[in-house]
C-alpha cells in the first residue's frame, strides 16, 4: 500500500506522539477551564473566555512567536520551568506538543463547557442528598454526564494538534526526528525537487488520520449518549 | 418523641415563608395548594435551600441554625429525598442507582437489606435496566428504593405521584403504605391532593401562602378535596 520511507515514518510517529501528549496534558486544564466558564461566576470571566479562544483567531505564527518569547530557555515561564524542573520546550518535541496543545485548547474547552452547561443540576442535588460530597458528585455524576462533550473535545483537540503547523514551526522550528511533524515534513518535501511523491504519501496519511479521528469522535459520542437513552 | 423540629423563615420572591412545626414518627403530610412553599420547605430540610433565619433540628442533631451559623451540607444530613421527577441517574443501571447511597457513604454491601427493599418495592426484575427504559411508576419505585437504601433518618417525598398518570398512581400508593407500616422511618409527604394524603398520612401540616394554617390529624382534610 503506502510505502513510507523511514524518515516519513518518523514524521508520522512523531506527529502522533506530539498530538497524544498535547491532548493528554490539555485535558485536565480543559475540564477545569470548561467548568469555570460553565459554572463559576467571577470577575474577568469574559477575559478568560477570550484568552482561551484567542489561538483560534490569532495568526498561528503570532501564537508561536509568543510561545517562543515566554517558553524559550530564557523566557519568563520557560526559564522557570528549566531552572526548577529541567523542562525544555525550545526546539524540542515537547515544545511542539505545547504549541499543538495551545492551538487545540479552544476546540477542547468548548464542547466540554457546553456539555457541563447542559447537565441537569438537579441530578447533582440528588447525589448530594444521597451522601456524596462535592468531589464525589463531580466524579460520579457531573463527569460521566459530560462524557460525550469531553470525548468530542478530546478528538477535536487531537485532530487539531495532529495538523498544527504555523505555531509549531515558529516556536520549535522544523528539525527532522525532533520537531518535524507530518505537516512540517510535507512543507519541507514541497521545497525540494522530486519531493512531490513523498509529500503525496504524507498527504494521504494526514487525510486518513484526520478522517479516522473525526469518525471516532462521531462514533464514541454516539455511544456515550446512547448510554443515557437505553442500553 | 419529636423527630423533626423546624422553625424557618425565607423570602422567596413575592412569597414570605415563615413556618414553625414539629413532627413525631409516622407519615406527616405537608398539605397545601401549589405555591404554598411546600417544595421549598422540604428543600430546606434536605439542605438544598438555605433559610434566611431559624433552625432545623433532626433527632437532636442541629442541621441548621442561623444564629449559631450551623448549616450541615446535604451530603452529611442523611435525609432520603424522593423527588417529584425521580431524578434517577441516567448513566447508571437501576442496581447502581439503588447502590449509590451505600457506595458514597462507604458502607459495606448488605445483600439482605438490598433484597428486602427491592422486593418490598417490586423492582427485582428491573435491576439491569437503564432508567430511560422504565415506566413512570417503576422509576418512582426505584427512586423510593434508592432513598431507603441510604438508611435515612428521615424520608422526604415531594409529590412522588405528581408525574404519574392515574393508573400508575394506584400502582405506587400501596407500596408507600407498606413502607409506612413496615419501615420505622419517619416520613414527610408533600402533596396537594387530599385523597392521596388520606391514604398515607398519619398527621397533617396544612400550609397556606407560606404559613402553617393548621396542624393535626386527618380531620384537617375534612373540607378539602
Amino acid at each position: 500500500m503506502l510505502d513510507l520511507s523511514p524518515a516519513e515514518w518518523t514524521a508520522v510517529e512523531l506527529s502522533l506522539r506530539i498530538a497524544l501528549v498535547a491532548t493528554a496534558w490539555a485535558l485536565p486544564f480543559g475540564i477545569a477551564i470548561g467548568w469555570l466558564l460553565a459554572r463559576a461566576k467571577f470577575w474577568g470571566k469574559t477575559v478568560l473566555d477570550g484568552l482561551v479562544h484567542l489561538p483560534l483567531v490569532l495568526p498561528p505564527v503570532v501564537t508561536g512567536y509568543l510561545l517562543l518569547i515566554w517558553f524559550g530557555r530564557k523566557g519568563p515561564i520557560g526559564g522557570f520551568l528549566y531552572d526548577h524542573f529541567g523542562v525544555i520546550f525550545a526546539f524540542r518535541w515537547t515544545g511542539a506538543a505545547l504549541a499543538s496543545g495551545v492551538m487545540g485548547f479552544p476546540l477542547l474547552v468548548r464542547p466540554i463547557r457546553l456539555a457541563l452547561e447542559a447537565i441537569d443540576r438537579r441530578l447533582e442535588d440528588a447525589a448530594a442528598t444521597l451522601g456524596a460530597n462535592p468531589l464525589l458528585v463531580f466524579v460520579t455524576v457531573t463527569l460521566p454526564l459530560a462524557l460525550p462533550g469531553i470525548i468530542a473535545g478530546v478528538l477535536l483537540c487531537f485532530a487539531r494538534a495532529l495538523g498544527e503547523f504555523g505555531a509549531t514551526i515558529t516556536f520549535v522550528s522544523n528539525i527532522p526526528g525532533e520537531t518535524q511533524t507530518i505537516s512540517a515534513a510535507i512543507y519541507t518535501f514541497l521545497q525540494i525537487p522530486d519531493g512531490d511523491a513523498a509529500a503525496g504519501r504524507l498527504v494521504v496519511v494526514a487525510i486518513v488520520l484526520s478522517l479516522a479521528a473525526l469518525i471516532a469522535a462521531e462514533w464514541l459520542g454516539r455511544r456515550a449518549s446512547a448510554r443515557f437513552h437505553g442500553e | 418523641m419529636i423527630v423533626l423540629a423546624l422553625e424557618v423563615e425565607k423570602q422567596l420572591g413575592a412569597l414570605t415563608l415563615a413556618v414553625r412545626f414539629q413532627i413525631a414518627g409516622g407519615v406527616t403530610a405537608l398539605f397545601g395548594p401549589s405555591g404554598a412553599g411546600k417544595t421549598s420547605l422540604v428543600n430546606m430540610i434536605a439542605g438544598l435551600l438555605k433559610p434566611d433565619r431559624g433552625s432545623i433540628v433532626l433527632d437532636d442533631i442541629t442541621l441548621f441554625d442561623a444564629a449559631k451559623a450551623v448549616n450541615l451540607p446535604p451530603h452529611r444530613r442523611r435525609i432520603g429525598y424522593v423527588f417529584q421527577e425521580g431524578r434517577l441517574f441516567p448513566h447508571l443501571s437501576v442496581r447502581q442507582n439503588l447502590d449509590y447511597g451505600r457506595r458514597m457513604s462507604g458502607r459495606p454491601r448488605d445483600p439482605t437489606e438490598f433484597e428486602r427493599v427491592a422486593s418490598l418495592l417490586g423492582i427485582f426484575h428491573l435491576l439491569h435496566r437503564r432508567p430511560r427504559l422504565l415506566s413512570g411508576g417503576e422509576r418512582q419505585r426505584v427512586a423510593i428504593g434508592r432513598a431507603l437504601l441510604m438508611q435515612p433518618r428521615l424520608l422526604l417525598l415531594d409529590e412522588p405521584l405528581a408525574s404519574l398518570d392515574a393508573g400508575h398512581k394506584g400502582e405506587i400508593l400501596p407500596y408507600l403504605v407498606r413502607l409506612r407500616d413496615e419501615a420505622a422511618i419517619p416520613m414527610v409527604y408533600v402533596s396537594h391532593i387530599a385523597a392521596e394524603v388520606r391514604q398515607i398520612a398519619t398527621s397533617v401540616v396544612r400550609l397556606d401562602d407560606g404559613c402553617v394554617a393548621a396542624t393535626g390529624g386527618l380531620e384537617l382534610l375534612a373540607d378539602a378535596r
